[in-house]
């Protein structure tokens, strides 16, 4: 396969999205305007748990302008579908508009329709609801203990599953005979995903033709499809058709089906006429699924070299106060089965309380439990480091997992098979770059002048590519996590490919075109990439868990092998040669030792569609489709390091350096890659550094508005240093990886880690996170009693 | 009741009644139809919905439409010029300084009104000038060597 050497795998290309987005032509949700549109404001609870007594919509309806307006005694459509079950979990009924009893505050209680949007919020506004508040828990832990309000009344002690995974009597073992056990309670506070562009979504019927189309920020719009039209909607999905165009980022608040997109494409069925329903920003905060959220007690087992003998985990998950569509799977198998990291740790046991709260409900953030899982990992090493008296850096040594590249995985004791993986590389780069030996040196000079450098170095491994369908089917998904890959050859040969992955900002458009136009050695001008329409490309799963490239690309390039098989045969016809005298490079067909006879890509293509002169027997045309089930999981891993500055004197923290080298395998676009890590950083350090989704005990937002949550800002973040090595995955044909989340599961522990390791002096070991000017100054302050 | 408005966009004049309340970037995107400028908050954080006017960039979602009779307005659609991209255009996509792209038109404004100010910034400078733009895809490295790029192309035309 020369062609997959030429120059366009691995070259930084510039995005030909780009063009529509830098001159305000794109084309996202809230840009759709259809004729004889209305547009709906929802009504939403301001209680955090309250029964409803009574809505009086009287006063709404005599708004002029206002066209309907609905409440869940109207809208008894099916409730909202969980796609991921557990050992015994039990699953409330999410209705799409609260019936009785509202759970947490923003949960939607009417929708109103009117003429405009301004109309639609008066009417809203004067929607009359009679609620009786209840006591409401916000807390995972506190939502378990005895007394604590009760969501539901067939779920005792709010707890929605209990899950465990590992051995537990290995572990216990471990511990009784360990040298040094570390502890650590921690939270892993609660982040509000905060994609730029709010959620949005139009609907519209076609009563003659009995059909629903759906333009909806969505990250996977078959999902959306299968679930809405079969579950909730109950209608065929040949009738419905899900348009996911521009999407302003995901991070995965848009792979969730919610209520309003089914609320309001049940009006539109209703009334005939399309809807139009945008966010406003204070509803995302109040309903996009929210991420993290984890209360754990956590130890690690050491031997008295300082080798990790075993990994005790017990955490209480915020699952928010219904089960949104994939939250069971996030802090059980995307969690704890990442729990052994880079490291070898030969027996570990983690146990989970799926709780429910008066909360929004939790799900897929950016990261999606491996996060958790690192951040765990990484400020345990740091705390033992500290106790042992060992330099973090060598403690990491002492325990990474040996290299392992030649195909034969590493079996965890937490179900993952690790694909392939060569740990010390990474690290020591990261360390280089980021001068660590040397900084170490500064840091101690700096402590005598009162200045508070930390040095913060943490190692992470992620699993991308979700997934194996046979296993994600055994473990309780409601769907197989394999992708689609349309390849469509024209006569001229130019070509269109149809991805079920979707973009909403990774540049699918530039780098499948460049997969693809660097397989069949072809311009890329020549091809067209399409996603995003149920209309158009094949059932296709959709973009999170870093997974376009791994299973999308993988997809795409089997149908390029059966096309490039066609056109070796339609070329060896025409040239009067056999089939396996051919090579195929730089677009074209040639006989081995005579390279002047040849067939062009387009001559090939041309030929399909004419059929005047192919092998006999042969269908015309070229195109195929083709659907890849992974595996495995691909396993992407790296070192990060930041050195910061903290002021003890008010708690500022200054971000001095930022080192990622990041192992995602091997690259298409190195630039793409490169921003996508940039973006993960960011993340990843506001969620060490400002973010926090708070709720008062009994379920109150705090943080509801860009005002009260501290989303980062470029004049809090320095430039990024960044690097990789290259460890390509054996799970597929590309021997990529993955590379959408590293950023911000590295990137929280690390910088935790190196405010800590500023405060080491003052004899502070552990602050949960946000490290807040705040939170820092009153731990310095206690310290220093 | 309704109120007349009139003001200039990306040199074309647009005049039509409107309700008192309507913010000025309703009216840009739902009554004239320019959908290039975005709204991402509605408090003012993220400056999606910065536009040119009367020479300041300013946020479109914190006016009524009416306080900008007789404005002269600028929304990103009328940043490239007959079909050539501003350097600034040309280096959001030159360094990759945009993935979503919703953001995008704002940061452009942002770093139109910038570099008039300080053709020369210092990477401090950039950084503190975006504080009233927020971006969740890029963590802003881009976006600030976007900028320092069209700062030295400008600087050599």
């Amino acid at each position: 396969m020369a062609a997959t050497e030429t120059r366009l795998f691995g070259a930084a290309i510039k995005r030909r999205e780009d063009p529509r987005f830098i001159t305000g032509r794109g084309q996202y949700v809230d840009d759709v305007k259809l004729p004889g549109m209305t547009y709906a404001a929802f009504v939403r609870s301001p209680h955090a748990h309250a029964t409803i007594r009574g809505i009086n919509t009287a006063s709404a309806k005599a708004v002029p302008g206002v066209v309907a307006v609905y409440t869940g005694q109207d809208c008894k459509v099916g409730g909202l579908p969980c796609g991921w079950m557990l050992p015994g979990i039990k699953v409330p009924t999410r209705p799409v508009l609260a019936a009785g009893k509202v759970r947490y505050v923003g949960e939607p209680v009417a929708v109103v329709i009117a003429e405009t949007p301004y109309a639609a919020k008066d009417g809203a506004e004067a929607v009359q609801v009679d609620y009786g508040p209840l006591p409401g828990v916000s807390d995972p832990k506190k939502a378990h203990q005895s007394g604590a309000a009760a969501l539901f009344d067939d779920v005792p002690s709010n707890q929605c599953f209990y899950w465990t995974i590992g051995d537990k009597a290995a572990t216990d073992a471990a511990f009784k005979s360990a040298a040094k056990v570390v502890s650590q309670p921690l939270r892993n506070q609660r982040l509000i995903p905060n994609a730029i562009e709010p959620r949005a979504c139009v609907a519209s019927y076609a009563p003659a033709m009995g059909e629903l189309t759906l333009w909806v920020t969505t990250q996977n719009p078959h999902v959306h499809r299968l679930l809405m039209a079969a579950f909730v909607l109950g209608m065929p999905e040949t009738k419905m058709r899900v348009i996911g165009p521009d999407v302003g980022g995901g991070f995965g608040s848009k792979i969730f089906v919610y209520n309003e997109e089914v609320a309001v494409s049940w009006a539109s069925k209703t009334l005939g006429r399309p809807v139009k329903w945008t966010a406003e920003r204070r509803e995302s905060f109040l309903n996009d699924a929210h991420g993290r959220d984890h209360v754990t007690e956590a130890e690690m087992a050491f031997d008295a070299s300082g080798k990790i003998t075993g990994l005790r985990v017990k955490t209480h998950a915020n699952l928010g106060a219904y089960l949104s569509t994939f939250a069971p799977l996030i802090p059980s198998y995307l969690y704890g089965t990442l729990l052994s990291g880079v490291y070898k740790i030969p027996a570990i046991f983690c146990e989970v309380w799926g709780m429910l709260t008066n909360t929004a409900p939790v799900d897929a953030y950016r990261g999606a439990g491996r996060p958790e899982a690192t951040y765990l990992l990484e400020r345990l090493m740091d705390r033992a480091a500290g106790e042992l008296g060992v330099d973090p850096v060598e403690l990491r040594r002492r325990n990474l997992i040996p290299p392992f590249t030649d195909g034969t995985p590493y079996q965890t004791p937490v179900a993952f098979a690790y694909d392939s993986g060569n740990y010390e590389p990474a690290l020591k780069r990261a360390l280089e770059m980021a001068g660590y030996d040397k900084a170490r040196k500064e840091q101690a000079e700096a402590r005598k002048q009162g200045r508070h450098l930390g040095i913060g170095v943490s190692t992470y491994i992620e699993a991308c590519g979700p997934a194996p369908s046979a296993v994600a089917g055994s473990l309780g998904a409601g769907a197989g996590l394999w992708e689609s890959g349309q390849v469509r050859v024209h006569p001229t040969g130019s070509v269109t490919v149809y991805t079920g992955s979707h973009s909403h900002g990774q540049g699918h458009e530039t780098t499948f075109a460049q997969l693809v136009a660097d397989q069949l050695g072809i311009p890329m001008e020549h091809v067209e990439v399409v996603h995003g329409d149920t209309a158009q490309i094949p059932f296709g799963m959709g973009t999170y868990g870093s997974r376009s490239a791994c299973v999308g690309g993988a997809a795409i390039v089997l149908s390029l092998d059966k096309i490039k098989e066609k056109g070796r045969k339609i070329a060896a016809h025409l040239l009067e040669a056999n089939e396996n005298d051919l090579t195929f490079e730089a677009g074209k067909w040639s006989v081995k030792g005579s390279l002047d006879k040849a067939k062009t890509w387009g001559d090939v293509a041309l030929m399909a569609y004419l059929a005047h002169n192919i092998p006999k027997g042969m269908e015309p045309g070229l195109e195929a489709t083709s659907f890849f089930d992974p595996p495995n999981f691909t396993f992407p891993f790296g070192a990060h390091v930041a050195i910061v500055e903290v002021d003890s004197e008010t708690g500022q923290v200054k971000i001095l350096k930022y080192v990622a080298v990041d192992d995602v395998g091997r690259v298409i676009n190195p630039m793409i890659v490169d921003g996508m890590v940039h973006g993960g950083i960011a993340q990843g350090v506001g969620q060490a550094l400002w973010e926090h989704g708070v709720y008062t005990d009994d379920g109150q937002l705090l943080t509801a508005t860009m005002m009260d949550y501290a989303l980062p800002k470029a004049d809090q973040l320095p430039m990024y240093e960044s690097d990789r090595t290259v460890t390509p995955s054996p799970v597929n044909s590309l021997g990529v990886k993955g590379a959408g989340e590293t950023g911000t599961i590295a990137a929280t522990p690390t910088v935790a880690n190196a405010v800590l390791d500023a405060l080491a002096p003052f004899g502070v070991t552990h602050i949960d996170m946000p490290l807040t000017p705040d939170r820092i100054w009153k731990a310095v302050a206690a310290a220093k009693k | 009741m309704k109120l007349p408005v009139k003001m200039t966009i990306n040199g074309t004049s647009y005049s039509h009644e409107v309700e008192p309340r309507m913010l000025l970037v309703h009216y840009i995107r739902e009554v004239v139809g320019l959908t290039g400028t975005h709204v991402g908050c509605d408090t003012s954080q993220c400056g999606a919905c910065n536009i040119i006017m009367t020479g300041q960039a300013v946020k479109s979602c914190t006016l009524f439409a009416v306080q900008a009779d007789g404005a002269q307005i600028t929304t990103i659609e009328g940043i490239a010029k007959d079909g050539t991209l501003h350097p600034i255009q040309e280096a959001f996509w030159e360094k990759h300084g945009l993935q979503c792209g919703f953001c995008t038109p704002g940061m452009i404004i942002t770093a139109y009104q910038l570099l008039q100010r300080y053709p020369k910034p210092s990477e401090a400078k950039i950084r503190h000038e975006l504080e009233g733009n927020l971006c969740r895809c890029t963590g802003y490295h881009n976006i600030v060597k976007a900028i320092q790029y069209a700062a030295e192309t400008m600087a050599g035309k």
